[in-house]
């Protein structure tokens, strides 16, 4: 049921983009983000395609997952789309009533839905290809000056990581809890939405004790093994840059150029 | 009265990298009335094997039968066929969510449409069926002690009265004393109520001493399918399949071998020690 969101996902298997450094993975995304933004024509978003196509083929992961994340998007990509293409002033080419498509509209919905799924897309990118340790390590040590300012970077990257261990254990959880009431004749289809709303109690009451019951034991389990938050803590497997993360970062370099140069000659 | 699966396969996580097959072309018939136990090493299949007998699974590929019905038929209620099938999960302490015990018990009941005190009438017999003492009926299910927990947990699918009861490894994080005491009060249900019962585990100690039919699960394939004296006859393949039959099994192999005449099929102490008795005696008059 939930296991749509393809955010958080890993995809094990043996490709360039697993190896790369998450560092570099995202700064890499964040760079792609930011150059769905400097592109603003046809032609630019032709040269993402091609980056974001170069990519997914170097991932070795199945296209379908990719596109996977969309579903979750979904209804906002639709409301989107049709609200820039309603609300747009500009030349009229379909009137019915007070609604109205302009030609702006069209370009600017395209725009919207281009920029909004290639987010998606790309962000799924990396975390199709890296583990959400590795994630939170990377963000960990890309945050690393942040504790300069006294922001408690390694407690932030430890509840990451926690979090996102305990999404597939809870979801997991929920799935034997919702079977086992089913077991018991309980209903979570039927009804309207007061009545779903009631019928999810014998859902969520044990869900939150579970919940509750694990934060606890992992919290002991920690203790136990002298765990102090991040002060002198060192790490098992350091981050070390290698020569395809150099050269991932000319590339990203070259692409985000070449976005600013479809900027200044307005192409 | 019966359930039959008829070459049942099932997949977990079809069309991903995660595929994996639980259940290769079952075959099995669950008759009214037998006490019947599903033993199978971790991941065997033995779980998935259950949530296919009540409708909670759907199978990859073959049926799943209820008198003759397909459960996946148009126009089947895979409601109703739960309250017929009752599955006890395990560790079900976690499914407990009420303000009191009685209440908790009564939500089975209440989904089958009876009314409030029908419905208290079912869950009162069914907590004292299942040995839970009367002044813990007002208590909070969180303020129990596992066992009892496991009790209420199991009292809460015994209310609906229904015809097959399957219990998921109920004895599991018990001690001892507890464990015998649960098993011995499932098996005077078996008597009492006439029920058909199937027993998952993977101790066969635990099942061997109640069931009249033991089906073997290796790999989500059916290994042995009979009764227990003939199943731990094949000691030695049980083994490779990470099981053990039962220490006393081992006990009246190694006796026969070293020459004295015992029932090799025994499978409780007492059988054990009656035939050791009587061996004995048969060898000095």
């Amino acid at each position: 049921m939930i296991r749509d969101i393809t955010l958080g996902q890993y995809y094990p298997a043996d490709s360039v983009l697993h190896r790369l450094d998450p560092r570099t993975k995202f700064v890499g995304t964040l760079l792609f983000v930011i150059s769905l933004f400097i592109f603003h024509t046809f032609p630019g978003y032709g040269a993402a395609t091609v980056f974001l196509a170069g990519m997914i083929g170097l991932s070795k992961v199945p296209v379908s997952f990719m596109f996977r994340g969309l579903k979750a998007i979904f209804v906002i990509l639709l409301l989107t789309v049709v609200f820039n293409m309603l609300l747009t002033p500009g030349q009229v080419i379909w009137q019915l009533g007070f609604l109205k498509i302009t030609w702006e509209g069209l370009m600017q919905a395209g725009r919207m839905a281009i920029r909004l799924v290639y987010l998606v897309v790309g962000s799924s990118i990396m975390t199709l290809t890296t583990t959400p340790n590795q994630l939170t390590d990377g963000l960990e040590n890309l945050m690393g000056p942040l504790n300069r300012i006294h922001v408690p970077v390694h407690e932030i990257a430890m509840m990451m990581s926690i979090a996102l261990r305990f999404i597939p254990i809870l979801m997991e959880e929920t799935d034997k809890i919702m079977k086992a009431q089913m077991a018991r004749g309980a209903d979570f289809e039927s009804g309207n939405i007061m009545q779903k709303a009631k019928n999810m109690i014998p859902l969520l009451v044990p869900l939150f004790v579970s919940a509750f019951r694990r934060a606890n034991d992992l919290a002991m389990a920690m203790e136990a093994r002298c765990y102090h938050g991040g002060e002198g803590r060192t790490q098992m497997k350091p981050l070390k840059y290698k020569g395809r993360d150099y050269a991932a970062y000319g590339i990203l370099a070259g692409y985000l150029a070449l976005g600013i140069a479809f900027r200044i000659w307005g192409i | 009265m019966s359930i039959e699966l008829k070459n049942v396969s099932y997949q977990y996580s079809t069309g991903t990298a995660y595929e994996m097959r639980a259940l290769k072309h079952i075959n099995l018939t669950i008759l009214d009335g037998q006490f019947m136990g599903i033993i199978g090493h971790t991941g065997s299949g033995k779980s998935t094997l259950i949530q296919l007998l009540n409708g909670l699974l759907k199978p990859s590929q073959g049926q799943v039968l209820y008198n003759g019905e397909n459960i996946w038929g148009e126009g089947f209620s895979r409601k109703k066929l739960r309250e017929q099938v009752g599955l006890v999960f395990q560790y079900p302490e976690y499914q407990l969510f009420e303000m009191d015990v009685l209440k908790d018990v009564c939500f089975g009941p209440k989904n089958q449409g009876l009314s409030q005190a029908e419905a208290e009438e079912q869950a009162r017999k069914a907590l004292e069926h299942v040995g839970m003492p009367k002044e813990l009926f007002g208590k909070s299910p969180f303020e129990l002690s596992g066992g009892q927990k496991k009790r209420a947990a199991i009292a809460g699918v015994l209310a609906m009265n229904p015809r097959i009861l399957i219990l998921d490894e109920p004895a599991a994080g018990l001690d001892p004393g507890g464990r015998d005491e649960i098993l011995s009060q499932i098996a005077s249900l078996h008597r009492t109520r006439k029920m058909a019962i199937v027993l998952v585990s993977h101790s066969m100690e635990d099942v061997a001493r109640y069931v009249e039919r033991m089906v073997v699960l290796n790999g989500g394939s059916i290994a042995f399918d009979d009764e227990p004296r003939k199943v731990f006859a094949h000691y030695k393949e049980l083994e490779h399949m990470g099981l053990a039959a039962p220490e006393i099994t081992y006990v009246m192999h190694d006796l026969k071998e070293r020459g004295l005449p015992v029932d090799t099929g025994a499978i409780t102490i007492e059988e054990a020690k009656e035939s050791i008795l009587k061996a004995l005696k048969g060898e000095m008059p």
